[in-house]
């Protein structure tokens, strides 16, 4: 059998790629996945730990987490859209009308 | 075969006030759609809908629900109150913003009637899972809400902006829970302090690194520094309406889910988050207070203003104690009422085609219109914390309760600061009393603004001159928890 350490770093390095990628990518779809990098990452936590302690929670959080990160996804888009709409761009660098 | 005995109606108790909200909701979106000439009466039925759902809520007296996920009992109230009188204002704001906006009602009542569910699950979560979802039905209505006016660019900015932020920090605050989860091998927040003792787990890193990764997370949706960066770019680009009520419906909420957690599932960390939400209260308070002073747009000033409350607010939750929680559930509402009311002055002068946010649009404005800039005076009045308004009291109790604690630095800066603040919410009052008028505003006072400006009035000046009731029912909600 596969050790938990071995999922937990696992997940580890998934949300640190996830973090790396939100941080660094100015387009706003690769910031969006990179977000949907993250919560796979904790997906995959919850999953490996709930096998190993042996209780649902963990399981049932994580149907839970993937039905909010399609919803998200859906309006994380829609917004994408009227931003291109309004600018022409989805880059994020260049959406600076609000500063000060 | 299920047993239809065993579903008891019985067992929705705890959340009959959020299966009504969720009611109203859907009943609002099918009155939208079917009968698009009654639209006039979506914000009136809001308001009729929340005032009922805020009855209910405060009839409610402890009630456990769904295994421990669902506390239903007087803290939670209170801070249901706070965000349904926020629904309920905001939707007052709103019969008036959208006819000088041209926005569009269709679903925008409904969303607000969403997040405020989604708060109110928040308030009473007993289990990270259910506090995860009321966080997100709560935030995902609200992105929504900020977009909405679809041709405004700055709207679609600031949405994204929120977006892009509040997903990652949803995303840390999972991260979060899935390392106390393995620790504890439990999501209900009151089995984690009971794990945290029995299974040897005080001094264990992984439990206080996950611990500090929901608190972040936490900072990020109340606006602390150094996780305020969204806070001035979406409420600028938001309706003036929504900036309204996100700064005090999600804030309370949050608050709530602050106090929830480190109170019942994290007591005995208390050396250690005290001292780092001591310092991150100190910063708060520095970045909000210094950037609002260069501010000429006043919605971003206020927007400034809101993280630096926020710093405030933070002083009773660190305390530790019930007084001081409880300080900052009266800091919370009375913060409610006045920054309602500075944002309905700013709804009230923005007409068709200007949105009069800037400083320079306040001049002279005691000539042109006294009712309305000496009902702003009494704002900024009491959000500088002048007495004998409320946010003189909110302060005070929340300066005791952190002195009590013994957190004197926090409390000196506390008091630094407002002292800066003074500066930039007073100039808002020269400028209206002792400039001259550049132009004259003919006011509209519909039955919706007048309703939100007495209410925030009655509210400021009333906690302002006799505190000790709103205090005494923020205190016997703390001990009959």
């Amino acid at each position: 059998m596969i050790p938990l350490s071995w999922y937990m770093s696992l997940s580890a390095i998934l949300f640190a790629i996830g973090v790396c990628g939100f941080l660094t990518r100015r387009n706003l779809i690769m910031m969006f996945l990179s977000i949907e990098l993250m919560l796979n990452a904790v997906n995959l936590n919850m999953v490996a730990l709930s096998h190993y302690l042996d209780s649902m929670r963990g399981q049932v959080f994580t149907f839970f987490i993937i039905t909010v990160a399609a919803a998200e996804a859906a309006i994380g888009l829609g917004i994408a859209i009227t931003l291109y709409r309004s600018r022409k761009t989805v880059h994020v660098d260049e959406v600076n009308q609000l500063k000060g | 075969m299920i047993n239809t005995a065993l579903v008891s109606w019985k067992a929705f108790g705890p959340i009959i006030p959020e299966m009504f909200l969720v009611c109203i909701g859907l009943f609002l979106i099918g009155l939208d759609v079917f009968s698009p000439k009654r639209r006039e009466l979506l914000p009136w039925l809001t308001v009729i809908g929340c005032l009922a759902a805020l009855v209910m809520v405060a009839g409610e007296k402890n009630i456990v629900g769904f295994g421990g996920m669902i506390i239903a009992d007087s803290y939670a109230s209170f801070f249901k109150i706070i965000c349904l009188l926020g629904v309920i204002l905001a939707a007052l704001m709103s019969e008036h913003f959208r006819r000088t906006e041209g926005l569009k009602q269709g679903e925008y009542y409904s969303l607000m009637i969403f997040s405020a569910v989604g708060m109110l699950l928040m308030a009473s979560a007993g289990d990270l899972m259910v506090l995860y979802l009321g966080l997100e039905l709560m935030a995902l209505s609200i992105y929504c809400l900020v977009g909405l006016p679809r041709n405004d660019g700055r709207s679609a900015e600031a949405a994204m902006k929120y977006l892009l932020m509040g997903g990652f920090a949803s995303a840390i605050l999972l991260y979060g829970i899935s390392l106390v989860y393995g620790l504890t091998g439990t999501t209900d927040i009151a089995q984690i302090a009971k794990y945290t003792v029995t299974g040897n787990l005080l001094e264990n890193p992984a439990l206080l690194a996950g611990l500090g990764l929901m608190i972040a997370a936490f900072c990020f949706k109340v606006a602390i520094a150094p996780f305020h960066f969204w806070t001035p770019d979406v409420y600028e680009g938001a309706p003036t309406a929504i900036t309204a009520f996100m700064s005090v419906g999600p804030k309370a909420a949050g608050f709530a889910v602050f106090g929830r957690v480190l109170f019942t599932g994290f007591p005995q960390f208390h050396d250690q988050w005290g001292i780092l939400l001591s310092s991150l209260a100190l910063l708060t308070m520095a970045i909000g207070n210094i950037t609002a002073l260069s501010q000429t747009s006043i919605k971003r000033m206020l927007a400034y203003s809101a993280v630096a409350h926020a710093g405030y607010s933070l002083l009773g939750v660190l305390s530790g104690t019930a007084e001081g929680l409880s300080a900052t559930m009266t800091y919370l509402l009375t913060y409610g009422f006045m920054n309602m009311g500075a944002f309905a002055i700013l709804v009230l002068l923005a007409s068709p085609g200007k949105r009069r946010e800037s400083l320079e649009d306040y001049k002279g404005l005691a000539k042109t219109n006294p009712m309305a800039a000496f009902l702003m005076l009494i704002f900024m009045f009491s959000l500088t914390g002048i007495p004998p308004t409320a946010g003189f009291i909110g302060k005070f109790y929340l300066l005791k309760a952190a002195l009590g604690a013994g957190y004197t630095m926090t409390v000196i800066g506390l008091v630094v600061f407002s002292s800066i603040s003074a500066f930039f919410y007073l100039r808002v009052v020269r400028y209206m009393y002792m400039s001259d008028p550049q132009e004259n505003i003919a006011l509209d006072f519909t039955p919706g603004i007048s309703a939100v400006l007495g209410i925030a009035l009655l509210g400021v000046l009333g906690i302002g001159l006799l505190p000790g009731s709103v205090i005494g029912q923020a205190a016997t909600a703390l001990l009959g928890q």
